[in-house]
């Protein structure tokens, strides 16, 4: 079971998270024009690397805050937590 | 009764408390502090079991948790338990054990068989064996495997015991407490660090308790005392016995098993069975010690044979002779101090050492006391079928690969030590990369991979001095470090034998034309020739070896058999043993109960349950509950002998020509606050929001960016910024997580609010032609009329006192009203409306008459929006705005959600007017086309249409809306029905929508 900091709360075991995917993903801005390619990539193409990985939490059972986590997918080593204001660098 | 194998004085059980059990039916007794191994061996039972596939006569092996073989049924307090550890289970009155793996019984055992029909069972027997043909699988193979594996067998029975979870934190968990463990939780615990000390057996000390050593003069056993009674009193220190750490995983957290009251006779009731404890430690000290390894040789599996070291610990500890005639066979010093113990305790032990004749400490200690010592020699094949009889032993050549000498001599016990394992089971686990040890001939952990420091034998030190330094050391440092406090300790003065060289020396060879059976893992009885099997047909991965032959599995995780399998595979491979590699080592270390697991966590306490505050009235009235989620809500409320059928079609019935009220208060509810509310909505939904006044409901629809339907309800503006959303019982957690996602990552820029309220709110819908004259009794000074509260108005007044919301909305289609209330209120509320509704012939609805009235009216719903859905599948395409953008819209413009032939909402009915179609249904053009049948759409919802009075079903169906008028077979072959039907408006009652205004 990870062991995630919460930015709010600190260290949090993972039963009080769930996950929300890749963090990178960006929304086309709403009401301006997007190309169906632009669209399909936001929607559906998702990288799915073996190593570093910047993805969403929510922390459902504390706080309710979307966080950023950077984790290695392979060893689950945990490197930053972030607000989601905030960039993992 | 005497015990035959029982010293007089030896060992720390308590003889003053006698304690009676029985195994295989026969009443034996043994005492406070035995196992049921150490009784059963005091009492000279040595046959205990049979083995896995030939059924061979099987005894003891070990004295804790190595023991390959003993796995015993435990009958005790009501419950039955498969493979327990006999080595591990205290003795306890009134338990029964019982053998397992045999029948008619463990001394005739007709499986036995297998035995004499060994050539049949080679390795990858299974795999050879059950191939063909192919009709056999069913009725007789898998029959045959399912019986002939698994050990014993699993209770069928309610498992009445309590198991609880723990979870802790600590800054240094130490797994084991032997020297180094004690040594590394005293340093931190002195340092003033948080110590848990963990231990699986029921005493503290570890090898303290048998080997024969000092420190600052206190014998092995005094010292360990000494230090647990200091740690005990010590509030920064939890000191458990009894307590298996079996599982290291990420991020530093382990599991750790506790027998809180296995050993117990009596027990509170609140006193759980077991406990698992879930540990995040910031440093872990792996004390787990050493596991002594087999030499192998023919017939090694017969009862009596024994590792030297168990040996010498059932002398030590229990105060019992594993046999009056030893064997002592050897390559280390170590089984030296076995033939001492067996010396001092009056028994003649001889010693065979594969190595050449040579000296040390120990050997010379062991020749002044006139103990028969052949060097070069060892044992060939023990004789004997149910317990060992005698040996035919061997002087081995300069090679060590045939003899030079064979004879036979008597013996009853022959005690074995091929070296000694590092337990690194934990180490493995915790991702730590393994390196192969020459000097000693195994594994030891490697770089840290997480904050594991194994310490002492698990880290391949064998000497005491070692052990204890290296604790000390590693326990202050890690402590140190997360306390900033350093208290100096001396490292105590030592007193140990010194132990010369071991012999690199692993498996006996054979005199030529003799074949006897020797096994490298007796759990699963794979045998050296099935490892030869196994690399002759080209299996080469030790991986691969492993499932071929079944080597290392099973309860016993081939703790003894391990390394001895993959100098074998190295030595056939010509190859050295770190080329070949080593299992996965995989959590538990030991079996665990089931019921650990679960803890608490079963039957009424799965999940919570959540009632509405309307509960108790429900209950009283013969409701009959449906869970929606971890919900209760009323299905139907029971008249007399009333079916469900017939219950709700009273009900629905009674919403259609009179009133009658539903208690909604699961529906999910979200308070929306902010000056960007509306813009955030409009955002949201698909349909318009910038314009909805205040104190007017809209029907709103939102989706998933992929365009799919997400949820719909209704969504009321309480004020200027103030909006109350309804949602679905099912998807209120979603939604909610839904709304947080946008506004915390994707529109931070709005100014907005939500927070849950479906608890703060009671409500209760009243529905029906009569509901405006009840709600008028109920609101006396409030104009209900339809031009005061019309359609999708709301309003705010107090009912009989109590402030309350009252939303003109529907679900059922007909004139209806929803009424919130404080939740505190809601029982006042609904005994209320109970006592008003009467003279309108008001009746409670559930959810099945719910049901009813949504299908009739073609009102979609949970089976309709089921995640593969588009609005205008499902005719609500209406709520689509063009003018504005929302989440989703951009999907909805796909070439497969445009085609003319998509999925469209339509509606069934039975060409008989009497078939209800089971909801699931496949629609088809012929019931009789030839498999696979082409499925052209399936029915989602079904009832019993109260208005028409006949069935009525919603499906959702390829190219539906062309096919209104047409004809299709509704088969579910689960149900086995085929119901011929005719597709017509999925609105079935009052298409133009005119009863909810009227
Ligand atoms: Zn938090």
């Amino acid at each position: 079971m990870l062991y995630i900091k919460c930015p709010y709360c600190g260290l949090r075991a993972q039963k009080e998270f769930s996950y929300g995917g890749d963090a990178t993903i960006k929304r086309p801005n709403i009401n301006e024009e997007v190309s169906s390619e632009d669209w399909d990539n936001f929607v559906y193409m998702r990288k799915s690397p073996r190593g570093k990985h910047i993805e969403l939490w929510q922390h459902i059972a504390g706080c309710r805050q979307w966080i950023k986590v950077q984790r290695d997918t392979a060893t689950h080593e945990i490197f930053q937590t972030a607000k989601v204001t905030e960039e993992i660098r | 009764m005497s015990q035959p194998f029982r010293l007089n004085k030896e060992g720390l059980i308590n003889r003053n408390k006698k304690i009676s059990f029985t195994f295989n039916g026969k009443k034996l007794f043994g005492y406070e502090g035995d196992t049921i191994a150490s009784a059963l061996i005091a009492n000279g039972i040595h046959l205990v079991g049979r083995s896995f596939k030939y059924h061979r006569p099987r005894g003891f092996f070990g004295a804790g948790v190595e023991e390959p073989n003993a796995k015993l049924q435990i009958e005790f307090n009501g419950h039955s338990e498969p493979n327990v550890n006999a080595t591990e289970m205290e003795l306890v009155e009134g338990l029964s054990a019982t053998s397992q793996n045999c029948w008619p019984s463990v001394n005739f055992d007709i499986g036995a068989i297998n035995n004499f029909l060994k050539m049949f069972f080679p390795a990858g027997f299974y795999y050879k064996t059950f191939m063909w043909p192919k009709s056999f699988w069913y009725k007789i193979y898998e029959p045959f495997i399912r019986k002939a594996a698994g050990l014993g067998v699993a209770s069928i029975e309610k498992d009445k015991e309590r198991y609880e979870h723990k979870f802790e934190y600590c800054d240094l968990l130490v797994t084991g407490s032997g020297p180094s463990g004690l040594a590394s939780a005293y340093a931190a615990a002195k340092n003033g660090a948080k110590v848990i000390l963990a231990e699986d057996k029921p005493r503290f000390g570890g090898t303290l308790l048998t080997d024969d050593v000092s420190i600052d003069n206190l014998s092995g056993k005094d010292w360990a005392e000494k230090i647990i009674s200091e740690l005990k009193s010590m509030p920064n220190v939890t000191v458990k016995n009894r307590s298996q750490v079996f599982g290291y995983y990420d991020h530093n957290m382990l599991v750790m098993f506790e027998r809180v009251s296995d050993h117990l006779e009596k027990k509170s009731k609140f006193t759980p069975r077991q406990r698992l404890w879930y540990i995040r430690a910031k440093e872990t000290i792996l004390s787990t010690g050493s596991i002594e390894r087999p030499i192998v040789f023919g017939n090694n599996d017969t009862p009596g044979i024994f590792l030297s070291a168990a040996a010498k610990e059932y002398m030590k500890v229990y105060g019992v002779l594993v046999g009056k005639k030893p064997l002592i066979f050897t390559n280390n010093d170590s089984a030296y101090e076995t033939a001492l113990e067996f010396k001092k305790n009056n028994v003649e032990p001889i010693i065979l050492d594969t190595r050449e004749e040579h000296s040390s400490e120990l050997i010379d200690e062991a020749k002044s006391k006139g103990i028969d010592i052949r060097f070069s020699h060892g044992v060939i094949v023990a004789n004997g079928y149910k317990k060992v009889k005698s040996a035919k032993i061997g002087k081995l050549n300069k090679d060590k690969n045939s003899f030079e000498k064979i004879e036979t001599v008597d013996c009853d016990c022959i005690c074995v030590s091929g070296f000694w394992t590092p337990s690194v089971h934990l180490a493995s686990q915790s991702g730590n990369k393994l390196k192969y040890e020459e000097k000693i001939d195994a594994f030891i952990p490697d770089k840290k991979k997480q904050h594991e420091t194994s310490v002492g034998a698990a880290n391949g030190s064998f000497t005491l001095e070692e052990s204890l330094k290296n604790g000390f050391e590693n326990g202050s440092n890690l402590s140190a470090k997360i306390t900033e406090t350093k208290t100096e300790i001396a490292i105590p003065n030592v007193n140990e034998k010194k132990y010369g060289a071991h012999d690199k020396f692993w498996c006996m060879p054979l005199p030529k034309n003799e074949n006897p059976k020797r096994f490298v893992d007796f759990q699963n009885d794979v045998s050296v020739s099935d490892i030869e099997i196994a690399l002759r047909e080209g299996y080469r991965s030790i991986e691969h070896v492993k499932r071929y032959t079944t080597l290392g599995m099973a309860t016993d995780q081939g703790r003894t058999s391990n390394l001895n399998g993959l100098q074998l595979v190295s030595n056939i491979e010509n190859k050295i043993v770190p080329e070949v590699g080593h299992t996965t080592f995989r959590p538990p270390f030991t079996p665990i109960t089931i019921g650990t697991i679960v803890g608490r966590e079963v039957g009424m306490e799965y999940m919570p349950t959540r009632k509405t505050p309307m509960h108790e009235w429900h209950e009283k009235n013969n409701a009959v509950f449906v869970d929606a989620g971890a919900w209760k809500r009323p299905r139907y409320y029971k008249q007399g002998s009333e079916t469900l059928f017939e219950a709700s079609k009273r009900e629905a019935k009674n919403v259609r020509e009179n009133v009658g009220i539903c208690d909604v208060t699961t529906l999910g509810k979200i308070d929306i606050k902010g000056p960007d509310a509306a813009e955030f909505l409009n955002r949201v939904y698909t349909n318009a929001w910038m314009k909805l006044p205040v104190g007017k409901a809209r029907y709103g629809l939102m989706l998933r960016e992929d365009g799919i339907v997400m949820d719909d309800g209704t969504t009321t503006r309480i004020s200027e910024n103030h909006y109350h959303m309804t949602t679905t019982t099912a998807q209120a957690a979603n939604v909610l997580s839904h709304l947080e996602y946008y506004l915390q990552i994707v529109w931070p820029e709005l100014n907005v609010n939500v927070v849950s309220t479906t608890e703060q709110w009671a409500g209760a819908a009243i529905a029906g032609p009569k509901s405006r004259d009840m709600l008028s009794k109920l609101y006396p000074d409030l104009d209900v009329s339809n031009e005061a509260l019309p359609f999708m108005g709301y309003k705010e007044a107090e009912f009989f006192g109590v402030p309350s919301r009252i939303f003109r909305i529907s679900f059922s289609g007909e004139l209806a009203y929803e009424i919130n209330v404080k939740s505190d209120h809601g029982m006042f509320m609904w005994e209320k409306m109970m006592e008003v509704g009467k003279e309108f012939g008001n009746q409670p609805y559930g959810t099945e008459a719910l049901s009813t009235l949504r299908i009739e009216m073609g009102h979609v719903a949970g089976p309709e929006l089921d995640g593969r859905t588009i609005p205008s599948d499902v005719s609500l395409n209406g709520l689509i705005s063009k003018k504005k953008d929302f989440i989703g819209k951009n999907s909805l413009g796909r070439e497969a959600f445009n085609v003319e032939s998509r999925q469209k909402i339509v509606g069934l009915i039975p060409i008989d007017r009497k078939s209800s179609i089971p909801e699931g249904s496949h629609i088809v053009q012929d019931q009789n086309a030839k498999l696979p049948n082409p499925k052209l759409g399936h029915v989602s919802s079904s009832c019993w249409s109260v208005e028409n009075n006949n069935p009525f079903s919603l499906a959702i169906m390829k190219d539906g809306k062309n096919m209104i008028g047409k004809k299709f077979f509704a088969v579910s072959p689960l149900k086995n029905k085929s119901i011929e039907v005719e597709v017509i408006s999925s609105h079935y009652v009052d298409p133009e929508g005119k009863r909810v205004r009227s």
